[in-house]
């Protein structure tokens, strides 16, 4: 704990830790000094110089270094002849801070006048109008008129495409490079920054494509005036037309807290419609910021018409052959029907984006019927993350001096951004980052530790690193001697497992060897120590919390089946090689969005409702259990996941909760041990964050919203008052051996991908590469750009090669969700057409 | 009239060939730097600069000695750098160092470095100067060549080597932290201070920051110690400096006197006076960024060092003497320094970069003649707007010459 200061600022005591600048702590005591450069979770730079205030200081005495008193015994303070900017000024003891004198205000009404001498002021048509801090700043402190003559303003481009996602309007810019220290204190991704000088300064990008960055779009909830702006909001609505509502991103496992900005639209024929995603905040999950999937990949759930890309209007059930529209009451009673016919043979099959309330009413279906149910995944441990995951109370905001940190497997920008942005924060923080991965990634510019190793040996990496610790002699190379002595006697450790070249039983392992090396040391069960694991869906870690596993051959278990439920997923577009064992099912029930190609095959099509129609929870990574609010209207002919399922269950005699689902989360809070004693009401409790955000203060943090909805609460894990967990075999890795002319290929994940969430939003495809493989220089007599066959699984997919020096000799590297269908890793042949 | 028999800074003047290495070392060149190297601690170097009294000569007169100790010892490596941007409209005197005496220049940043433990020292040069860099690029050779530069120079542990750099042609550069800025490959804007460079410099390592003619004086200090050097100037700014004089006078050029030195021998007996018929009205003692000093007989008698020219409202900065005669109108300066100030803004801060953008505008019409009583009070309310309110100095000395301007002349802002 840092030492305190105490000072006044406008006649107000404020007591804050030695090291605050002004400007915050006057916001903490409610007084607000306008800014427009300052951000509060970036470096001050004082370039705007809108902070200005008057400072004072207690006179010492030289001689005796006692404060000089005034005849009155107060002590005597000294204002300096200028005025001073209180976005980096330190506070000190004593300082006497004058925010409001007519000096000041003065101050603010010059800066202001000249920041407008260039401003076009057009807010009339500015999509910032009504939340812009130029704005609201001129109206409480600027000049009533202009004294610069119109004729001699300088007229700059005002639609500038930065990249595919943001506009700049040069006009409007008023310089004060919050958006180029973002993306470079912030992000890391410096792909933007000031050219030229004086009045000819502006803004541009460095990148090809331009603004090359998976977190462009917070450059326009920071930017304090109407200069970036987003490619899907601009010219969309005015702020004050729009209703706010909270949802929660359903893209990874992060859980960041959005909130959807929603209108009534005479264009959509009167509808309620979502007008743009916006971060809301929760400093224990995404702070500020969301990345731009998680901002523009909400246009799936807003889909409509015919197109096969479409949402679903109506149930559909197979009739001479064809799927044709029916009532609900129609195909919930025939697939109520066939899944009970099919009882013990019944396999239902989800997705991680399912809420814990859908999951919870499957589940009840399933097991009410007798059959089996699996999580549709290739990546598993979930259940050593129940027992061992991040103890209560766990922030990643938190880590820092005495934290080592080690992410094994993982491509972590690609796979959970916010999760990245967030260890690149704790390092400079100081924590200790080691980074265990057979490629290069981004993180690895702040690891302390890189540790290299074949595909295949992740979980022996680790058990390796375990062996180090433990002091064993053959834990070999300097490298894991190294990492095991950074790791030795830090307070906390938290490990970070993804699925980087990875399958189930990989993973299985892999997690496995995390949680030993966890329970081994002892950092388990208590704050800002841990497992986590990088989900590929939102839910994910609700499903295994739930007691719901992948399965591990999912072929035979279709095989086996009479019956197939699938619910947010879609086995037959992920593995076309799954049709034969689909086709032969006798009955299949699909409840999804969009008319998927297992949909396709089904008996019975259900209409399901996405995230921003209903509500739910999710449980994230960190096993914080979020809610999300619906934010328009459901489509008439569309229900929610767990009211379908509860309705199936109704009619197949399974008893099940359908009121809604804070219904069905008090009954499954009741069943699963890890939400004992949860309800809907205490995922919607708030705090006190700090920085203050989303209040009419837009020029201080920006325009993310407050979180007046939730901030979820963070489950403890099994080991945190239970019993203390054990160390578990690493079971044998699986043996891939090769034929002549077979490579091995691995999976690997990329942010912008064909999953059918980023298929609706057109903004990302420029973004999102067609089907690739990469692989070493070495390894192919092929130029880069190349196109080879892949041949996979019986399959012969053409492919772009790519060719990168970074990448290890003897592996193809298969992206997943672009089309190939690679669980795990695989023996492929590859071939130059 | 003042007399100095020798030239402490424009030797070359004294010494024919001084530029070359065989002549400078004949009239005692590196010999302080060896004697430095050789018998002294870095931090007796640093003593006697501090003893000699020396203020940097680039504008700030800040002491020269004192900066180097707040080097912070704890942090490594040590750089120094030399400031040979030398952009301020009318001083033009590190050149003429740099061309025809450059190893004394380049002795005194090797001084320098040694005082502070530095083992690599730059010269970052305005991109125009690159006949000068190539210059001292040759000379650099010929210091490696012959053993004065490199590693374990004159028998001891001690090594340095120097570096010439170029800038792309901003003024702004010359601000100690824009230069860093731009040296790293940046865009050459200032950087908020503290902390000052001493202890967060280049690549934010501690580094020192000195004018080429501030570092000029040092071999000859060491040499001959720092009572002898406080024999010229006064006491509270002792030494010699070049005056670069230019305006409306018959021998403009760069004159090295003692500080002290009044302006009426500089312009009158140096600078021979003023052309026939002409009156002289205004002084701009410290180049564009320069209060007009009204060219009163009481002005003209004021001794130019750091203490006294504030005495007639304006400051002593680079020394760089523009003479204005009653031929110059003065709105028609400002005009001319503003057009300066606005190319050259860096754009960081707002008063600087929207204020010299609007006084533009505003002298471009009051010079110009179509402009209204209330443009020259706009005017004069502008740059008072941006007083006190800038990131750093360029922004507040492009005001200088406007208030006063205004202020002291106001009869060339009246119209007929």
């Amino acid at each position: 704990m840092s030492k305190l200061v105490t000072l006044t600022i406008d006649d107000k005591q404020v007591t804050v830790p030695e090291g605050t600048v002004i400007v915050d702590a006057a916001k903490k005591v409610g007084i607000d000094i306008p800014v427009f450069c300052y951000h509060p979770k970036m470096e001050p730079v004082g370039m705007c110089r809108m902070c200005l205030v008057d400072v004072g200081r207690p006179v010492i005495d030289r001689a005796t270094g006692q404060p000089v008193l005034e005849p009155d015994g107060s002590p005597k303070v000294q204002f300096g002849p200028k005025l001073e900017t209180a976005c980096t000024t330190l506070v000190s003891e004593g300082m006497v801070v004058v925010g409001m004198s007519e000096k000041v205000k003065a101050g603010r009404k010059d800066v202001l006048e000249f920041l407008l001498t260039s401003h076009p002021l057009d807010c009339p048509v500015c999509d910032k109008g009504g939340e812009c801090p130029l704005q609201n700043l001129t109206m409480g402190f600027g000049p009533g008129e202009s004294r610069f003559l119109y004729d001699e303003k300088m007229h700059l481009a005002k639609h500038v495409p930065l990249g595919d996602l943001i506009f700049l309007d040069r006009e409007r810019c008023i310089q004060c490079g919050r958006c180029v220290r973002f993306q470079s204190e912030v992000v890391d991704d410096p792909v933007i920054g000031f050219y030229n000088r004086g009045r000819k300064l502006e803004i541009r990008t460095y990148s090809d494509p331009g603004f090359d960055s998976y977190f462009s779009g917070n450059t326009s909830d920071i930017c304090p005036v109407g200069a970036l702006t987003t490619v899907d909001f601009r010219f969309g609505a005015r702020p004050w037309e729009m209703r706010t509502t909270a949802s929660i991103c359903t893209h990874c496992a992060v859980g960041c807290n959005l909130a959807f900005n929603v209108r009534r639209e005479a264009k959509a024929g009167g509808d309620i419609v979502i007008k743009r995603a916006m971060p809301r905040q929760n400093e224990q999950v995404n702070e500020l910021w969301i990345c731009d999937k998680g901002r523009f990949g909400y246009h799936f759930a807003e889909s409509g018409g015919a197109s096969p890309l479409e949402r679903l209007a109506q149930p559909l059930v197979r009739r001479g052959g064809e799927l044709q529209p029916a009532s609900w009451d129609e195909a919930l009673r025939l697939a109520a029907e066939g899944l009970h016919q099919a009882g013990r043979e019944l396999l239902a099959l989800v997705g991680g984006r399912l809420s814990n309330e859908d999951l919870f009413n499957i589940q009840a279906l399933a097991q009410g019927l007798g059959g089996k149910i699996g999580l549709d995944t290739y990546m598993a441990g979930g259940d050593l993350v129940s027992q061992v995951g991040l103890g209560q109370g766990s922030n990643l905001g938190d880590l820092g001096q005495g934290s080592a940190i080690l992410v094994v497997a993982c491509d972590l920008e690609e796979e959970a951004p916010i999760w990245w942005l967030r260890l690149k924060r704790a390092v400079e923080r100081g924590a200790s980052l080691i980074v265990a991965n057979p490629r290069p990634t981004k993180l690895e510019r702040y690891a302390a530790h890189i540790l290299r190793y074949g595909y295949g040996s992740e979980a022996a990496t680790v058990a390796a690193l375990l062996d180090a610790i433990d002091g064993k002699q053959n834990a070999a190379n300097s490298g894991i001697k190294a990492a095991a002595e950074a790791i030795t006697g830090l307070g906390n450790l938290v490990v970070v497992y993804g699925s980087e070249g990875l399958g189930l039983q990989g993973s299985q392992a892999l997690a496995q060897a995390c949680a030993n090396l966890l329970i081994a040391t002892g950092h388990f069960g208590q704050p800002n120590n841990g497992l986590l694991a990088v989900w590929p869906h939102a839910n994910d870690q609700g499903a295994w919390e739930m007691g719901l596993r992948p399965l591990p051959d999912l072929p035979a278990a279709l095989q086996a089946a009479k019956a197939l439920y699938v619910a947010a997923s879609d086995p037959l577009g992920d593995d076309p090689a799954l049709a034969e064992a689909l086709r032969a099912l006798p009955f299949v029930v699909v409840q999804d969005l969009f008319l998927t190609e297992t949909a396709r095959l089904a008996n019975v099509v259900l209409p399901a409702l996405p995230f921003t129609e209903r509500d739910g929870s999710f449980t994230s990574g960190e096993r914080r259990v979020q809610r999300y609010y619906p934010a328009v209207l459901a489509r008439p002919d569309a229900r929610p996941d767990y009211a379908i399922s509860g309705e199936i269950c109704k009619r197949a005699g399974v008893e099940a909760e359908i009121s809604s689902a804070a219904g069905v989360f008090a009954r499954l809070a009741e069943k699963v041990p890890a939400y004992q004693g949860l309800n809907y009401r205490m995922l919607a409790q708030t705090a006190e964050q700090w920085p203050i955000v989303g209040r009419p203060d837009v020029y201080y943090g920006g325009t993310a919203y407050e979180n007046t909805q939730g901030l979820g609460v963070q489950v403890k894990p099994g080991a945190q008052d239970g019993p203390p967990p054990a160390r578990g075999a690493l079971g044998a890795a699986p043996a891939l051996p090769l034929q002549a002319g077979e490579r091995l290929a691995v999976p690997v994940t990329r942010l912008y991908d064909h999953g059918s969430t980023i298929a609706h939003t057109g903004l990302l495809h420029a973004r999102t590469p067609a089907p690739y493989v990469a692989l070493h220089p070495g390894e192919l007599p092929a130029s880069d750009g190349a196109e080879v066959q892949l041949s996979l699984g019986g399959q012969v997919f053409t492919v772009t090669l790519r060719l990168d020096e970074a990448l290890p000799a003897g592996v193809v590297l298969v992206p997943r969700s672009l089309g190939l269908p690679l669980r795990g890793p695989q023996a492929v042949e590859l071939k130059v057409k | 009239m003042t007399d100095i028999k020798q030239y402490l800074l424009l030797r070359h003047r004294d010494i024919a060939g001084l530029d070359q290495l065989e002549t400078y070392r004949q009239s005692g060149g590196f010999e302080a730097f060896q004697k430095a190297v050789t018998g002294m601690q870095p931090g007796q170097v640093t003593d006697v600069v501090k003893a000699s009294g020396l203020r940097g000569r680039g504008g700030a007169g800040f002491p020269t000695g004192m900066k180097w100790s707040f080097i912070d010892n704890k942090n490594w490596p040590h750089y120094v750098v030399a400031n040979a941007d030398e952009s301020e409209p009318g001083t033009f005197k590190d050149r003429e160092i740099m061309t025809y005496n450059p190893f004394q220049f380049l002795e005194g940043l090797a001084l320098c470095a040694y005082a502070v433990s530095a083992h690599e020292a730059y010269v970052y040069l305005r991109g125009e100067f690159w006949q000068v860099a190539a210059i001292l690029d040759r000379c650099i050779a010929e210091m490696e060549a012959a053993g004065l530069l490199g590693d374990k120079l004159f028998g001891t542990d001690y090594s340095l080597r120097l570096h010439t750099h170029l800038g792309a042609g901003a003024y702004i550069c010359g601000e100690e932290t824009a230069l860093l800025e731009s040296m790293e490959g940046k865009l050459g804007q200032p950087r908020l201070r503290p902390p000052f460079p001493p202890s967060f410099g280049l690549y934010g390592k501690p580094t020192i920051v000195n004018n080429v003619e501030t570092l000029t004086n040092l071999p000859l200090i060491i040499e001959k110690g720092a009572e002898w050097y406080r024999s010229y100037g006064t006491d509270r700014s002792p030494g010699v400096k070049i005056f670069s004089l230019s305006g409306c006078v018959n021998k403009p050029g760069n004159y090295e006197l003692p500080l002290g030195t009044t302006f009426r021998e500089l312009i009158y007996q140096h600078g021979g006076g003023l052309p026939e018929g002409r009156k002289i009205k205004s002084i701009m003692p410290a180049g564009a960024s320069s209060s007009l000093i009204v060219a009163t007989e009481e002005a003209l008698d004021t001794a130019m060092d750091y203490e006294s020219v504030p005495n007639v409202g304006a400051q002593l900065g680079s020394a760089s003497v523009i003479v204005i005669d009653d031929s110059v109108n003065v709105a028609w300066l400002i005009h001319k320094t503003i057009e300066f100030f606005k190319h050259e803004s860096c754009g960081k801060c707002t008063p600087c970069r929207e204020g010299t953008y609007w006084m533009l505008h505003l002298t471009e019409r009051i010079a110009g003649g179509h402009a209204t009583s209330q443009d020259v009070e706009l005017l004069h309310d502008v740059a008072s707007q941006m007083k006190g309110k800038c990131f750093c100095a360029l922004g507040e000395f492009s005001i200088e010459a406007v208030l006063s301007g205004i202020e002291r002349f106001p009869q060339d802002f009246e119209h007929e």
